[in-house]
């Protein structure tokens, strides 16, 4: 027989391990703190000083959310400053939309936050109507709000998907994507393209709805609703992501503001602010919803309000399926949308327009023109000046992603490394939208 | 099936199974709420109710339930090179160039596409045939320039240039995406009889 006694530790040995512990405090560690070092005569007490690292996180990182790098300098495993560096992906599109026409500038709007498309478009084309001073007809605004809402969802699908894969939960992020390819179907349906769509145009849409798609749309929503209460099921209420989320990257209302924080990033904070609701556009004043308003700034209410406003989504496109009006898709100018397919074939004039439309474009009133839509992001905004011709003598773009990155540094400030990537993540940040 | 809600505790049994999810309210317009303005309410009841959560585990025996369900779900995924998601007439994949049933092609090099594209991937040049009709001497699309955006085929009037349903045509190397007239034109009457069927199903909307 093993005369063997279990050991278990007693009052004495756990004496050396009451030393410092890294936490996330500003309380400086107090002496009786201090770290001991052993030594034959036993343990003494002895001052150590830990050097503050600096670490490179991304480009190429999977949780950077596409080309980020962050420099970050640790004091252990505690974020000391985070620097965020950009311009991986800086293609100029800016400068290049200088040079195409009004048509021709939309597919880099595409291009621009590529997780929230129409919304990209629904601007751009805004600006253009503004400065064209053109009123689109009821059936293509309420094309475009549904769309756009679509586009919304398709934006909170990543960014709560990746949030959660980057809290530590996979499962709900398959379950999510699947609902997003579903959607990026009926994206195809519509426009042709999956993601690029390239689908709505100054002064409208460039086709109509496909016969069957507002069913099928209609179809869809009614799941989808089944779809967000299992990932609430899975996640809202469970300790892990509570603990992860609540109190971490706290932002207050008026850091909210000063920083120029817009969409969740600013209701999060409990500050009452909605383009939609504010200065509606397209179709938004005809629709039925409510903006969710989170309290504490912190990540868990902005999961909260992103969630919510996934549900409110599926409200307004429920209500512009019901209210979908008849009518035309374009303005019935050509001088400014093509003339139909069918017209072209056989008249002669329709040909001119259709030639003149797409070599030199259609030329646009001297002007200028700040418009800014509710993106998923936030607020997504143009700035485009016209000289008169026929290409933006100006255009310049305000993304949300790149105003929210900036609080990066302040978000991170003292929290562990596992959190900058919550952070990331909270902040939703896409780097065709950053670096454009 | 996949429409099927394969898990839910009931909104109305006790709290103690399935804590409020806040329900959806519809009436006043365009109003702001607040996702989670309350503080966690201190009557015995409530306590108790979180503290048998908190022992319990209740909040992770429901997400389990929710993915052991998922279990017997039909799976999404799909076999790729044998199965395929569904295209509408509309999707814009490989370009092609068409001809007439004659066997005529149909591009007459009126360079609409190439005005409009905005990448600039195509590049025309063009010469009076023997027969006197205006025809492409030279048609090349960089493949790896184009964004497909779809203008192209919209500027065509002769519906010429199309963006065909192929979207498998990745090669090995950028010399062979810089496509030619003559590949177009193959392109063309490989695919003609889908191209055909599309444009033909999408014709109302054009």
């Amino acid at each position: 027989m093993r005369k063997a006694s279990k050991w278990y530790p007693d009052a004495e040995f756990m004496k050396q391990f009451s030393g410092v512990v890294l936490y996330p405090n500003e309380k400086a560690p107090t002496s009786a703190e201090k770290p001991h070092h052993w030594t034959p005569e036993g343990l003494v007490e002895k001052e150590r000083k830990v050097k503050t690292m600096t670490i490179n996180f991304g480009p190429a990182h999977p949780a950077a959310h596409g080309v980020l790098r962050l420099i970050l300098e640790m004091d252990g495993e505690i974020v000391v400053r985070a620097d965020p560096h950009i311009g991986l992906l800086h293609r100029g599109t800016e400068k290049l939309i200088e040079y195409k026409t009004y048509v021709q500038a939309l597919p880099y709007f595409d291009r621009l936050d590529y997780t929230s498309v129409l919304c990209n478009e629904q601007v751009y084309c805004l600006a253009v109507e503004k400065l064209l001073n053109i009123d689109v007809p009821i059936r293509a605004k309420y094309i475009r709000t549904m769309l756009g809402e679509l586009a919304r969802l398709l934006n909170h699908m990543v960014a709560l998907g990746c949030h959660i894969l980057d809290v530590g939960a996979i499962t709900p992020f398959f379950w999510i994507f699947e609902e997003r390819e579903k959607m990026y179907e009926f994206n195809e349906r519509v426009s042709g393209g999956r993601f690029h769509s390239c689908y709505f145009r100054p002064g409208g849409v460039s086709q109509d709805l496909p016969l069957g798609f507002l069913a099928d749309l209609h179809d869809f929503i009614c799941k989808f609703h089944h779809r967000m209460d299992e990932l609430e099921d899975m996640v809202t209420e469970n300790p892990i992501w509570k603990d992860r989320t609540i109190g971490i990257c706290v932002i207050s209302a008026e850091d909210a503001l000063n920083y120029g924080c817009t969409g969740v990033m600013l209701r999060g904070s409990g500050i009452k602010w909605d383009l939609r609701v504010t200065q509606p556009y397209d179709a938004y004043d005809l629709v039925d919803f409510d903006v969710p308003i989170g309290s504490h700034g912190d990540l868990y209410d902005r999961y909260l309000c992103r969630v919510r406003e996934c549900r409110e989504s599926c409200r307004i496109i429920e209500q512009c399926i019901n209210q979908m009006p008849e009518g035309d898709i374009k303005v019935d100018d050509l001088k400014i949308s093509p003339p139909p397919r069918a017209e072209m074939k056989k008249s002669m004039e329709a040909v001119i327009h259709h030639f003149k439309l797409f070599s030199q474009g259609f030329a646009v009133p001297p002007g200028a023109t700040y418009t800014a839509i509710e993106a998923p992001k936030g607020e997504f905004a143009v700035y485009l000046v016209s000289d008169g011709g026929t290409r933006p003598y100006r255009c310049r773009i305000r993304p949300a992603s790149f105003i929210h990155l900036a609080l990066m540094d302040k978000l991170c400030r003292g929290h562990f490394l596992a959190d900058v990537v919550a952070c990331i993540g909270t902040l939703d940040v896409v780097f065709g939208d950053v670096d454009r | 099936m996949s429409g099927m809600k394969i898990f839910s505790v009931a909104r109305g049994v006790s709290s103690f199974l399935r804590p409020a999810v806040p329900a959806l309210s519809s009436h006043a317009r365009n109003k702001y709420v607040y996702v989670n303005d309350k503080e966690d309410a201190m009557d015995w009841n409530s306590l108790t109710e979180r503290a048998a959560n908190a022992m319990f585990w209740t909040e992770i025996a429901r997400g389990h339930m929710v993915s052991l369900a998922h279990l017997f779900k039909e799976p999404a995924t799909i076999n790729y090179p044998f199965e395929k998601g569904p295209l509408s007439p509309r999707f814009r994949g490989e370009h092609a160039l068409r001809r007439y049933p004659s066997g005529e092609e149909r591009c007459i090099a009126c360079k609409l596409c190439e005005a409009i594209c905005p990448a600039q991937a195509i590049t025309i040049e063009a010469e009076e045939r023997a027969d006197g009709s205006r025809r492409t001497t030279r048609y090349d699309i960089d493949m790896t320039k184009c964004i497909y955006c779809g203008f192209c085929q919209e500027a065509c009037p002769v519906d010429a240039i199309v963006e065909g349903p192929n979207f498998e045509f990745s090669t090995e190397t950028h010399e062979e995406l810089l496509y030619n007239k003559e590949k177009l034109l193959d392109n063309g009457d490989k695919w003609e009889s889908e191209i055909a069927s599309n444009i033909h199903a999408d014709h109302l909307y054009r």
